[in-house]
């Protein structure tokens, strides 16, 4: 009987592995591809070139991994404290209601660079907010937080449609929506950078909140390999006992993790409202919560991992609507596909190939006694 | 409230009571056997494209019921391989199984059916239609008691019973039977099973199976019982609100049938009050705060403010033998 | 004759490993049928695996398995049963939240309904109490019974199954003396019945008074197998270690200072209200070891708890040099460092270390606050690491690589890293729990030496360990607790049967009334 956790080189473990384990599930949407009677490689050429193919192109593949990153830091930061945060979805939706609020407030009065700041923090807290309800019941009831954060996805769902049609709504409109924001509120396009410089570059919503982005990741890396703080969270999350033994409070680092993974989650809703849509709209987060999950599991939790994992799958948005476009048997709902199979072979069988590569990158001396 | 309104009310709540229930006395199955299942929602989702899809292919509901409950089990073979065999993370394994059944099922059906993911309108006679028990004709003058039968009790199709009497079969099966005892067993100590010689893997298996046919049933439900074909999400989180009605129930059959028509009933009364007011008040109904009321009460529960739902010990531990 | 005369086991060739870890060696052993065969090793010397793979719980990779003579395979435990061998573990196999009667039928249903086979193992278990004094309620839940009769239900389930053969792995861990006289009086009656019996444990003791044969396991290997008649303790413990064994500790006699800790009426209940430390009172001198004797379970770690501020307590009061603290309001494990109070938890695994961690990120868990580890909220890697590096060498840990998974080193260097930790920052006052547990003999003489010299050096010391030898050599006045209550103090000195009847919550000078 071989152990099925048998020790690894490192760069095996941490790179060929996961990269395996990626490549797998992109291998087994190709075949889900061949199976609708499309070409998977033709397939594959039109989502490059969707995804990277002009600068425009490019700008809407960073715009979704901007709101990638947000939700897969969201959840890769609960991962270290051993908490599974689902609710990354509601917590970004009622983010948004912080945005809403505070660019309805100000976008007729002030310039955006005074409403950006303000609608980020916003974003944070309404998302925290969110998030301590069920951090608050795990750390205090010892509510499993899977249960809570999925049952607080639709409460959010409910509580955001109330809200907007009862109090958002402008007098008149029909679906649950806000008014169409204004300028004062608009975060600059990346491509209006460019144009700036002269270059001609289009109309992707690519905007500056990428760049907020790449710090929440350089944050979170701070936060958790250089903070003491962030090794509470380590040590708690891997073991809690040696925790509380060490005097780290496991409902504080429950809540203040949490709320910290909901307020990343909630910035998500500053890249959508203020960078793209301008204005709240029914289910404007589209998903982008669970994109985290694969997203975190990807990227290994690792804020670096993170930011490629999401803009791959920004690739995979952008570059998959325009295959479903050009061929349209392979709809937009492929990307779920190729999501759910991330997580799969990324999370749940990270150890699919393990005895295999364990097999390759042993030493002899082990497999000697059979 | 008029008691045409008030049967037509109950009558609807059994109708969105029966998908739920499925799935909860399926999820009852797997959790006890200590797999948590979140993916319950996509296989429910998934099967009822398969039962839509076949069902409009040969026109036969029964084929329909087949190929869901086929799918039903592969998704939990599918659960079953990465959490019992390869020992991952239950949860991951669960919502990429959701998000599977929601790409892939919108995918096929948009590529085969052009029709934005549905699947081909059924004739009736490939659907599961009602069935009037016998008598139901004769005895709906009767006041009440003869209503409640007619009304209530006959005129609902096959899945209908098949989900009630599933209740009582259940019960007995996980407090009669051997299997239930090492069922129950297996969710709670799974080395105590080990040692007895009893195979945990087997075990876990089944328990997850068992939870894929019901899912199946509850899917072709949706989509040739309850409708006349698959649209995309059509089980809009009603798995959830299976997992949710499982812990109040406290993982028992009896309570599950209970905390499911708790549910159904709060689905039923939400859509007739769509735009209504409050009496005497100029208040709209706040209809959101009803459909979101299962989440809420489950939330509640959880936190422990009403009674202690203790889940099964190993439940979503995968087993490993101790050195 | 000759059939009569067949061993009822045979282990022939037997060898296992586990990766990398030979765990048996070329296993060769003969159990004659009506024995009592004690196997004796210490901890991580294979005795359990081998047990294991007798019960089926693993395949060994090669070897022969004989019962009665003939060649059997085992594959599951199902086998093992169905070849008439039963197996008590060391953590019991029981389904809490059921009854016995379920316990009793889990495998063994008799039937695809349970009705018939509850029925019968009813009568079975009342037959097994008449015969054996096994008695216990069929009906009553598995949580709601004490540790000894859970065992009980264990021996009761390898019973009914027609259990010839029984493997008790280390079954006095959690009884008391007289539980485990009890126990002996059972297994004496069974073998009387023809039954053979395998025990394994590493109490010397308990070979010596309830064994026929014993078979001693070193490092994986069968070294010997004696007739418990001819040997004596000190061979035995040499054929265990593989080398002369000093099983006294050279100490000197203590100078006790200052009281260093006071504990007044300390009360501590679990979740369910149940009091597991009872008003005890207790204190500890500068330059002096206390040791809590007892059996495990009997408020112990709850008190080690409730010291170093883990759990709250309900009532009591402690004073740490001079200071009163209350550790009903004021439980925190980082204050009671900070007041100089280290703690070596009982369970290092499960407390004591975080496993995935690096050694050197282990190396300052509990005191990660401090600023020798950073400045307000950083925490700098180059300063803990450069820390870890100092404590290695002191205490010898190997290997000697600060960046290794704390996960990869053994037992005794786990401790070690534990040790360095809790007692290079010089505390006033050191908690130590089960210092040596799963740990090999060459680590347990450092660690005791290391202990005596911190007491040398006129610290305060308070030692629990439920192994009596290590407290009777080690501390200078021992506690016994018995029920959450101090049930006695008394000199290490003091005659074992004697610290056994208050371990076992018997007061003679009561018992005398």
């Amino acid at each position: 009987m071989s152990s099925p956790f048998a020790k690894l080189p490192a760069w095996v473990d941490y790179g060929l592995m996961p990269v395996t384990n990626v490549f797998v599930g992109f291998l087994i949407a190709g075949l889900v591809v061949l199976f609708i009677g499309e070409s998977p490689l033709n397939a594959v050429a039109i989502l490059i070139d969707g995804a990277f193919g002009s600068v425009n192109n490019i700008f809407y593949t960073l715009f979704y991994a901007t709101s990638f990153i947000f939700t897969g830091l969201a959840v890769a930061v609960a991962f270290h404290a051993g908490l599974f945060n689902i609710g990354g979805e509601g917590q970004a939706y009622v983010g948004g209601l912080g945005v809403a609020l505070v660019a309805l407030a100000l976008d007729r009065y002030v310039p955006w660079y005074v409403t950006a700041p303000l609608a980020i923090a916003a974003a944070a807290l309404f998302g925290a907010a969110w998030a301590y309800i069920p951090a608050w019941l795990q750390a205090k009831r010892g509510s499993h937080i899977v249960i809570t954060t999925i049952m607080f996805n639709f409460i959010a769902a409910s509580f955001m449609v109330y809200t907007m049609n009862k109090y958002l709504k402008p007098a008149g409109a029909m679906g649950p929506s806000s008014r169409p924001l204004e300028s004062g509120s608009f975060i600059p396009r990346l491509g209006q950078v460019l144009d700036y410089f002269g270059i001609k570059s289009g109309s992707a919503p690519a905007n500056l909140t990428f760049f907020v982005a790449l710090l929440a990741a350089w944050l979170v890396w701070k936060l958790i390999w250089r903070t003491k703080f962030g090794y509470e969270m380590r040590t708690f999350g891997l073991n809690p006992s040696a925790a509380s033994y060490a005097g780290i409070s496991g409902t504080r680092v429950t809540i203040l993790t949490m709320l910290i993974s909901g307020g990343l989650a909630g910035l998500m809703a500053v890249n959508t409202i203020l960078g793209s849509v301008h204005k709240i709209e029914l289910d404007f987060v589209a998903g982008a919560g669970f994109v985290g999950i694969a997203v975190a599991l990807m990227g290994r939790s690792h804020p670096v991992g993170v930011v490629l994992a999401a803009l791959l799958f920004g690739a995979l948005y952008q570059g998959g609507a325009e295959l479903s476009f050009a061929v349209p048997a392979i709809s937009r709902d492929m990307i779920l596909v190729i999501q759910a199979l991330v997580i799969l072979f990324a999370g749940a069988l990270e150890n699919l190939f393990r005895p295999f590569f364990a097999q390759l990158f042993t030493p002899k001396a082990a497999t000697a006694g059979a | 409230m008029d008691t045409t309104i008030l049967f037509s009310v109950l009558d609807s709540t059994i109708r969105l009571t029966v998908p739920i229930l499925l799935c909860c006395l399926g999820g009852l199955y797997s959790e006890r056997s200590g797999v948590f299942d979140i993916g319950i929602e996509g296989k429910m989702l998934f099967s009822a494209f398969s039962a839509g899809a076949i069902a409009a292919a040969t026109g036969s509901a029964w084929l329909g019921l087949g190929a869901a409950i086929l799918t039903g089990i592969t998704f939990s073979l599918l659960h079953g391989y990465a959490s019992i065999t390869q020992r991952g993370n239950q949860i991951v394994s669960g919502v990429a199984i959701n998000f599977l059944a929601a790409g892939l099922t919108a995918l096929l059906g948009k590529a085969w059916y052009q029709q934005g993911g549905k699947t081909p309108q059924l004739e009736p006679s490939a659907r599961f239609q009602p069935i009037n028990l016998p008598g139901a004709e004769a005895v709906k003058d009767v006041p009440l008691l003869g209503r409640i039968y007619e009304g209530l009790i006959s005129g609902h199709n096959v899945l209908v019973y098949i989900a009630l009497l599933a209740v009582p079969l259940t019960w007995w099966i996980i407090y009669r039977t051997r299997f239930g005892l090492r069922l129950r067993a297996v969710g709670e100590n799974p080395a105590a099973v080990d040692t007895a010689g009893i195979s945990v893997t087997r075990l876990r298996y089944s328990g997850v199976i068992i939870c894929g046919i019901f899912a199946g049933i509850a899917g072709t439900y949706l989509a040739i019982a309850q409708s006349a074909n698959f649209a995309p999400n059509m089980s809009a989180g009603r798995g959830f609100i299976a997992l949710a009605a499982l812990i109040f129930a406290k993982w028992n059959p009896i309570g599950a049938l209970g905390a499911c028509l708790l549910f159904g009933f709060l689905e039923a009364v939400a859509i007739p009050l769509q735009g209504a007011k409050i009496p005497g008040l100029n208040w709209d109904v706040p209809v959101q705060l009803i459909t979101a009321s299962p989440y809420i009460l489950t939330v509640i529960l959880l936190a422990g403010f009403i009674g202690k739902a203790i889940p099964p010990k190993a439940g979503g531990v995968a087993y490993v033998k101790e050195r | 004759m000759n059939t009569a005369a067949a061993p009822a086991i045979e282990l022939i060739g037997i060898d296992k490993r586990f990766g990398a870890v030979h765990a048996n060696k070329n296993i060769n052993m003969l159990v004659p049928k009506g024995t009592i065969h004690g196997i004796i090793g210490e901890n991580g010397a294979g005795k359990s695996t081998l047990m294991s793979i007798l019960y089926g719980f693993y395949s060994a990779d090669t070897g022969e398995i004989h019962v009665n003579g003939k060649p059997v395979t085992i594959r599951s435990s199902q086998d093992a049963i169905s070849t008439g061998i039963g197996m008590v573990h060391q953590h019991f196999m029981l389904v809490e939240n059921f009854t016995v009667l379920e316990n009793i039928v889990l495998g063994a249903e008799g039937g695809a309904l349970l009705q018939g086979g509850e029925d019968k193992a009813r009568v079975a278990l009342k037959k097994l109490a008449d015969d054996y004094e096994l008695e216990v309620d069929p009906d009553m839940l598995i949580e709601d019974l004490p540790v000894g009769l859970q065992q009980r239900v264990e021996i009761l389930k390898a019973l009914t199954r027609g259990a010839e053969t029984l493997i008790l792995d280390e079954p006095t861990g959690v009884l008391t003396p007289a539980e485990a006289d009890h126990l002996f009086r059972i297994l004496r009656q069974l073998k009387d019945q023809g039954k053979t019996i395998l025990l394994i444990t590493h109490k010397l003791r308990e070979i010596m008074a309830v064994t026929d044969n014993v078979s001693v396991m070193r490092r994986g290997e069968m070294v010997a197998t004696l007739k418990t008649a001819n040997t004596d303790p000190e061979e035995l413990a040499e054929l265990m270690v593989g080398r002369r064994v000093l099983l006294e500790v050279d100490k000197g006699a203590a100078k006790p200072g200052e009281v260093r800790l006071r504990v007044e009426g300390l009360t501590v209940k679990d979740e369910w209200g149940v009091a597991r430390v009872d008003n005890v009172s207790f204190n500890v001198r500068d330059g002096e070891i206390v040791g809590i004797a007892g059996v495990s379970g009997n408020g112990q770690s709850e008190l080690l708890a409730a010291l170093a501020g883990i759990h709250k307590a309900v009532a009591g009061k402690i004073m740490l040099s001079g200071e009163t603290i209350d550790p009903v309001h004021e439980a925190d494990p980082a204050k009671m460092r900070e007041r100089g109070l280290a703690h070596v938890p009982e369970d290092r695994h499960h407390m004591g270390l975080v496993l995935p961690f690096e050694e050197n990120e282990n190396a300052i868990l509990g005191y990660h606050r401090s600023t020798q580890y950073g400045e307000g909220f950083d925490l700098d890697p180059d300063k803990v690491r450069a820390d870890a590096v100092v404590k290695i060498k002191k205490f010898d840990i190997r290997p000697d690589n600060p960046r290794l998974k704390t996960a990869n080193f053994s037992g005794g260097n786990q401790q070690k890293i534990v040790l360095a930790r809790e007692m290079e920052r010089d505390p006033k006052m050191l908690l130590v729990g089960q210092p040596t547990r799963g740990v090999d003999i060459g680590a347990i003489e450092f660690i005791h030496k290391q202990l005596i010299a911190m007491r040398d050096q006129g610290k305060a010391i308070l030692l629990v360990s439920v192994e009596l030898d290590e407290i009777r050599s080690l501390a200078d006045r021992v506690l016994v607790m018995f029920a959450g209550r101090i049930v006695g103090e008394v000199s290490p000195e003091t005659d074992e049967g004697e610290i056994g009847l208050l371990m076992a919550g018997i007061n003679r000078k009561e018992a005398a009334e």
